[in-house]
């Protein structure tokens, strides 16, 4: 028996999925429907389903945002009504969507093709992949969405002072405290507005307008003095980078 | 040519050389000119003239520049005796020169123009596009037909209704002109089936609240002008907190303007920094166009609650 979760924030769109799973029944259980990514968060690490079905458009976080945050990803089938955006991603990594609203032959294709599924492993890869892709859209340049203990938080990135490497994490640091984002320092290189934020050294990236001075340091490096008092090593490369964009 | 009228080779030279730079510079100048004023029809007098005095003055250069590289009595009254004709010679090149340019020019000219026209075009195009896209609102209609696919299956009863209701407001936005001033309470009816739908979809969240006496419901509005605004307040409302999302509209005489506020919860937090979203810019807009004041729509947000509040003067 598989475990599944429906996300949804429509009521009604759940309920369509769940009279649609009832042909499943033998196969599937669903152990919960949920409102909104938090709800999704706490049940996904509640019940540790085997398949969700996610809508991409809730309140608060979207559902990539959610699967961010999820650290045993299940396999996922994506609903969505129209997002132009999403379904270009899901597209480009070959992964199963639903458009609203969905036929029973349409969806019952996409829970056959799960249950005949690939090996978890490769489908993972596959989720992992479009996040990857997700995270540099437009919409998400604005906010880094981080778990803190069992809590959700939204960080505006004009919060964001600076980023620090931290093994296979990043330390996100704003005036009310760091937060750990399971992402690498080159992927906020690649997502965060360069004309914002610099890359200084290989562990640090900073929010150039929290720049107070730039002090030299030992041979061939400097030290960005914040407007917090932190002191962030700048490498070689990187003044060359923060004097580039400071235009001086 | 000189050297076969008798003249030795560096005389001939000299005054080969001097004419052709001088033409070559009256040329030079001349389609510079043209490159940046294309005379209108009535002004190629002006550049019948420009070519005469130009040629007038490349021949008085070989005139006075030549003795001075080469002197020799016969070739000085060669010189002269030649004037006339190297005059006319200057001339029919200078405005052979003036007439290939300003052929060429104007050519270009058009190209650009047409480019530029057909650029326009694209971008009046796209604005088309992006508006018809927007008044069909694709994610409201899938997802509203999603909500009836579920209902025809245990609620029959209510699929039906929900059609009607967004046949009903399909049908009254195609309708709409949005050039015209209808009465507020017209512009509320068609917002109700709007806000019905939004019921049936998120009806466990959505409340909305309308306060609109009989003196205000009769004020005057700009067609389709509240609708943006309150698809704003919804979505702020729904996408932004997880909690029960009540959204109010009040309308108010005041003096002699129709005053509407519209009030959403928000969150400070996670809400986009921008605060205004493209459809308010448009009422924005709108209400400039209409009105040539920059003061008629404000928004405030304190207390997790954003407002907006929209004044149309009343004639």
């Amino acid at each position: 028996m598989k475990r599944a979760l429906v996300i949804d924030d429509e009521p009604l769109a759940r309920m369509v999925v769940l009279e649609y799973l009832q042909a499943f029944s033998d196969q599937i259980e669903v152990m919960q429907e949920c409102n909104d990514g938090f709800e999704g968060l706490k049940a996904i690490h509640q019940h540790q389903p085997d398949l969700i079905f996610l809508d991409v458009q809730m309140p608060k976080i979207n559902g990539f945002e959610m699967l961010e945050l999820v650290e045993n990803q299940p396999s996922v089938i994506f609903t969505t009504a129209f997002d132009e955006y999403a379904i270009k991603a899901f597209e480009a990594h070959a992964i199963d969507y639903l458009l609203k609203p969905f036929s029973k032959d349409r969806f019952n294709k996409a829970v056959e093709k799960y249950l005949a599924q690939l090996p978890a492993a490769k489908q993972n890869k596959q989720t992992e992949e479009l996040l990857e892709a997700v995270s540099s859209s437009p919409a998400q340049h604005e906010r880094i969405v981080v778990k803190t203990g069992t809590k959700v938080k939204i960080i505006p990135v004009s919060d964001v002072i600076y980023l620090q490497a931290d093994d296979d994490y990043v330390s996100v640091f704003t005036q009310e405290g760091s937060y750990l984002k399971n992402k690498t320092m080159n992927f906020f290189e690649q997502t965060l507005d360069p004309r914002y934020f610099v890359r200084v050294h290989r562990s640090y990236m900073v929010a150039i307008q929290q720049i107070t001075r730039i002090d030299p340091y030992e041979k061939d490096s400097h030290l960005a003095i914040l407007k917090s008092g932190a002191k962030i090593p700048v490498s070689k490369t990187g003044y060359v980078k923060l004097k580039q964009v400071l235009g001086i | 040519m000189v050297h076969d009228f008798g003249f030795i080779w560096y005389i001939a030279l000299t005054d080969g050389i001097v004419s052709s730079i001088l033409l070559a510079a009256a040329c030079w100048l001349i389609n510079n000119n043209l490159r940046y004023y294309q005379p209108g029809k009535g002004s190629y007098i002006n550049l019948l003239m420009w070519c005469l005095s130009l040629a007038g003055i490349c021949t008085a250069g070989c005139r006075w520049i030549i003795p001075y590289l080469s002197i020799s009595t016969v070739y000085m009254h060669f010189l002269s005796q030649s004037l006339t004709i190297r005059f006319f010679t200057d001339f029919l090149a200078i405005g052979w020169m003036a007439m290939i340019s300003m052929l060429w020019y104007s050519q270009q000219d058009h190209k650009q123009t047409e480019k530029r026209k057909s650029e326009a075009e694209k971008l009046a195009r796209d604005a088309e596009l992006y508006n018809l896209r927007q008044q069909l609102q694709p994610h409201f209609l899938f997802n509203s037909l999603n909500s009836i696919n579920a209902l025809i299956g245990f609620k029959p009863n209510e699929a039906r209704k929900m059609i009607h209701q967004l046949s009903d407001f399909l049908r009254g936005t195609l309708k709409k002109d949005d050039q015209l001033l209808v009465p507020l309470n017209d512009e509320l009816q068609h917002l109700n089936l709007y806000l019905d739908i939004e019921k049936v979809r998120f009806g466990h969240r959505l409340d909305t609240e309308i306060s609109c006496d009989k003196h205000c419901g009769e004020g005057l509005l700009p067609s389709m002008l509240l609708q943006p605004i309150v698809e704003n307040a919804i979505k702020f409302g729904l996408y932004d907190t997880t909690e029960k999302v009540t959204v109010s509209i009040r309308g108010e005489i005041e003096g002699n303007n129709l005053v509407i506020m519209v009030q959403n919860p928000y969150d400070p937090q996670t809400s986009r920094p921008k605060g205004t979203g493209f459809g308010l810019r448009g009422v924005q807009r709108r209400l400039y166009l209409l009105f040539a004041r920059n003061d008629l729509m404000e928004t405030h947000q304190n207390d997790n609650i954003f407002t907006t509040i929209i004044k149309i003067p009343q004639v």
